[in-house]
């Protein structure tokens, strides 16, 4: 009798006498802050998709492949899709390999010097200078003193200038995302390769950049999803802000690179949104649905590439 | 031993120094990679120097061309089109739309992150996580749009029927659901950097779950979570497109106290004044101006970016 009395009482000591309920509630208004974000991403999918159906219903494939029109009924997107693709296209071939080659100097020759320290800040800060003005050195850098200036074209704000621009965007990202892929290969394959006589380089090219290719090649896809849905820059370096614009028929795509007046997908949707006519609202989502599809097609394949190789490296 | 001989008795000393070809090879090979380097180094200067020139430039035009001189840069409201160069207003316009920003981005983006690194099981992380990664890559243009079209008519009027069409409000919404994942990966990285012994050492003592997560590691992690704040102030400050789609004000603005109406920001005056930068609008001052704001634009986030790397650092060192 007296030994359950006693028990009950340790019992009691020892759980505390209150229910828990702090414990919980914690764990609840946590779990909510995080799911937030999900409902606000539904929301934001949801709103957009909503929004764009009146434009595939009426228009259908037609406002993906028509050319910009100054009037909303007939207006498409393609000349954004193919400024966008051929902005990436430039910022693959300049800020890849640069990008890359800089962080191979960073992680497997430089030495720990105030020199590398310097690069290593600066690179970490030109990652957080605002886009926009990577926009300014676009216009000044690119289209004033190098196109317009230093090659006289009648106007910088072509294509390039644009690329260009986005390319010194790029370039930190790119050197701190291989950076990282790098320093993620084990220090014993390098010892390994040096072990039996290579060189640097040749343990660089045959040992650290085969493991290290899956996270570089899904970084660098990765970086250039955000170049492509960047806008800011482009605002400064030259693309066409208004709804309307048009290029000969039949200019060559050299031309259209080199010499024409541009604008890229995102731009468009920027365009779009500030306009008053209500036909504007619809467009802008279906412009922002194509925008969206884009990027996802482009990450899923990514992973999924990189599984693959990953696959392959270990066999 | 005769002097200059070496130990298979040949005068030639043993070259053990390899090809000179394979030498050469190396050395350019190493000389390319080291350009690259240094050409992240031009990037800063050119960024610099343009920026600087421009700026400069500006408060010459100023105090030279126009008749308040430098004071027009304490004019009434911004309308670089027409002189007026307040600073105080696209100044405060910015801190407003970022204060904002950072209401909506702590709450939810530590809440999350203190879910995910000390709650969260393998399976749920595994699920939940990717929808903030997702989040992180929605441009910047698409919650412009989705502040605009969303934001302002569906919650703000609904809330306060005075908000205007193009307000500070909805703008700093959306930026601030730009930057939640932002702070939320950076401060669960900090919290992940707690040692497990903290923790084990709180259980130890009798410490419930929630008082060992936001009692022991989540000031264990403060600097680092800091950091992440400060970080995302720095992109909320120099964020742009949600600013010159939903904040409005295209011409200029009046200085605004009230974020329900619209008012034009550091970011978004850069974007208004490059709308006309292609045709001859305005004076020269107004083109220059873009560069006198970007330069502001880009010392402020410098600053918070260097103080933010400086407290990264210093947790890093503690444990």
């Amino acid at each position: 009798m007296g030994s359950a009395v006693t028990q009950e009482m340790l019992r009691r000591a020892l759980e505390g006498r209150r229910v828990n309920i702090v414990n919980p509630l914690v764990a609840l208004t946590l779990l909510i802050c995080l799911l937030a974000s999900l409902a606000i991403l539904v929301v934001l999918l949801w709103d957009v998709v909503a929004k764009s159906m009146p434009v595939w219903q009426e228009r259908g494939w037609s406002v993906i492949t028509n050319d910009l029109s100054p009037r909303p009924a007939e207006t498409g997107m393609i000349q954004g899709i193919f400024g966008s693709v051929m902005l990436t296209v430039i910022v693959v071939v300049l800020s890849f390999p640069l990008g890359v080659a800089a962080a191979i100097y960073l992680e497997e020759y430089a030495r720990d010097t105030r020199i590398t320290r310097l690069l290593v800040a600066n690179i970490r800060n030109l990652a957080g200078v605002p886009s926009i003005v990577y926009g300014l050195l676009g216009l000044s850098v690119f289209v004033k003193l190098i196109l317009e200036g230093m090659l006289g074209q009648v106007s910088g704000r072509t294509l390039i200038a644009g690329g260009l621009t986005l390319s010194m965007l790029v370039l930190s990202i790119m050197v701190i995302t291989t950076q990282e892929a790098l320093r993620a290969v084990p220090l014993a394959i390098r010892e390994a390769s040096f072990g039996v006589g290579a060189t640097p380089w040749q343990t660089i090219r045959h040992h650290v950049l085969p493991v290290a290719s899956p996270a570089i090649f899904t970084g660098s896809v990765l970086t250039l999803a955000r170049a492509f849905g960047e806008s800011a820059p482009l605002l400064l370096a030259g693309a066409v802000l208004s709804t309307f614009f048009a290029a000969p028929e039949g200019t060559p795509i050299t031309d259209l690179v080199l010499g024409e007046k541009y604008t890229a997908l995102p731009i468009i949707i920027y365009n779009w949104s500030r306009q008053p006519q209500q036909e504007y609202i619809a467009l802008t989502a279906a412009a922002i649905v194509a925008l969206l599809v884009i990027l996802l097609v482009v990450n899923t394949g990514t992973i999924l590439a990189r599984d693959a190789l990953e696959r392959r490296n270990r066999m | 031993m005769q002097a200059g001989r070496n130990v298979l008795g040949t005068s030639a000393p043993l070259d053990l120094s390899g090809d000179p070809r394979r030498l050469r090879k190396e050395r350019n090979v190493r000389r390319l990679f080291l350009s690259a380097a240094v050409f992240t180094i031009l990037v800063s200067v050119a960024i610099v120097l343009s920026l600087v020139g421009e700026a400069v430039a500006f408060l010459q035009s100023i105090a030279s061309e126009i008749d308040e001189g430098l004071g027009s840069l304490m004019a009434d409201g911004w309308f670089p089109r027409r002189d007026r160069f307040d600073l105080r207003t696209i100044i405060w316009h910015t801190l407003s739309v970022s204060i904002i920003a950072m209401l909506v981005a702590t709450p939810l983006g530590l809440g999350a992150a203190v879910y995910l690194s000390e709650y969260a099981k393998p399976g749920v992380r595994r699920v939940l996580k990717p929808v903030l990664e997702v989040l992180a890559g929605i441009p910047s243009v698409v919650l412009g749009y989705f502040a605009l079209r969303f934001i302002t008519p569906d919650i703000l009027r609904n809330l306060w029927d005075t908000t205007q069409q193009s307000n500070l409000m909805a703008a700093g919404m959306g930026v601030g659901i730009l930057i939640i994942p932002l702070v939320s990966s950076v401060s669960e990285d900090a919290m992940q950097a707690v040692p497990r012994a903290l923790r084990e050492a709180s259980y130890g003592l009798g410490a419930k779950k929630w008082h060992t997560s936001l009692r022991v590691v989540f000031p264990a992690a403060l600097s680092g979570i800091v950091a992440a704040l400060i970080l995302g102030l720095s992109r909320a400050i120099g964020e742009t497109m949600v600013v010159a789609i939903a904040a409005g004000a295209t011409g200029g603005s009046l200085l605004q106290l009230n974020p329900l109406y619209g008012g034009q920001t550091m970011t978004g005056a850069m974007a208004s004044l490059a709308i006309g930068s292609d045709q001859v609008a305005g004076g020269v001052a107004a083109f220059q101006s873009l560069f006198f704001v970007g330069l502001l634009l880009f010392l402020m986030t410098l600053v918070l970016n260097i103080g933010s790397e400086r407290l990264v650092r210093r947790f890093r060192q503690r444990y």
